[in-house]
């Protein structure tokens, strides 16, 4: 990185052509968002009871366990997307900023996964326990 | 990067006349933090739950069915509402449209009266077949 002119001082901390792969991807999963969480809203509304039995017979089946999958993975892509703008918004410290994003991630990625194995078990293993 | 010139400054917050628009703005990015914390962990705590079995779930449920369980859920309602519709409005911003001045002021004054009736109309449905 050069350091006498201004364009030298610049050149390789653009977005590298990122900022509209992020962008793009927080509109599709906002998309994805509005037909699973209304989904999820709605098939809820419309269950007769949400007590132990009625809720895990109901996440058990195909079409209900599939579109809850879809909905956790498409719900904590969103989120993780947002939150990095949060944090590029308002931490500006680099090393505090790198860390805070990697902890986002890990809270994204972990969140979706222990939600996505919990209709997985309700789903392979049935109802009872 | 080390920016030592004093450079002259683009109009600030404090100095904007407050517009919906503005509200709704903050309101986008107050929702969905709101939710992607509180929110997510409610709906991974009650699959985690109905995962766990009947006594793990009825933890969760004394819980959500609890005051302060309704309060959450149905600030979560109109917290998802309110970021849904104006995410819908800001798709139709994103496509250059509705920039007019009148038109983005009242479409701003749409979205969280939308927001505040679905979420009522829920919840009236909820609570009045309780009854």
């Amino acid at each position: 990185m050069g350091s006498g002119t201004e364009i030298g001082r610049v050149r390789g901390l653009g977005s590298a052509r990122s900022g509209t792969k992020h962008w793009i991807h927080h509109r599709i999963t906002a998309v994805s968002n509005l037909f699973l969480v209304l989904w999820m809203i709605f098939s809820l509304l419309h269950l007769p009871a949400l007590d132990y039995l009625s809720v895990t017979t109901w996440l058990a089946k195909i079409w209900v366990a599939v579109p809850m999958m879809l909905m956790l993975v498409s719900v904590f892509t969103h989120l993780r997307l947002g939150l990095q703008i949060l944090v590029e918004d308002y931490v500006h410290d680099e090393g505090l900023k790198f860390a805070t994003l990697m902890f986002l991630n890990f809270y994204a990625i972990a969140g979706a996964a222990a939600g996505i194995f919990a209709v997985a078990k309700i789903a392979f293993t049935g109802a009872a326990s | 990067m080390a920016q030592t010139r004093t450079r002259p400054l683009s109009p600030h917050l404090t100095i904007w006349k407050w517009g919906p628009h503005m509200a709704l703005s903050i309101l986008q990015r107050a929702t969905g933090d709101g939710m992607a914390t509180a929110g997510v962990l409610g709906v991974v705590w009650w699959l985690i739950a109905a995962a766990s079995g009947p006594a793990a779930y009825e933890t969760f449920m004394h819980h959500a069915t609890s005051w302060y369980g309704y309060v959450v859920m149905i600030g979560l309602t109109l917290f998802f509402f309110q970021h849904l519709f104006s995410g819908l409005r800001y798709f139709v911003l994103d496509i250059g449209a509705g920039y007019e001045l009148k038109t983005n002021k009242s479409w701003a004054m749409v979205v969280p009266v939308a927001a505040i009736a679905v979420t009522a109309a829920i919840w009236l449905s909820i609570l009045a077949g309780k009854l």
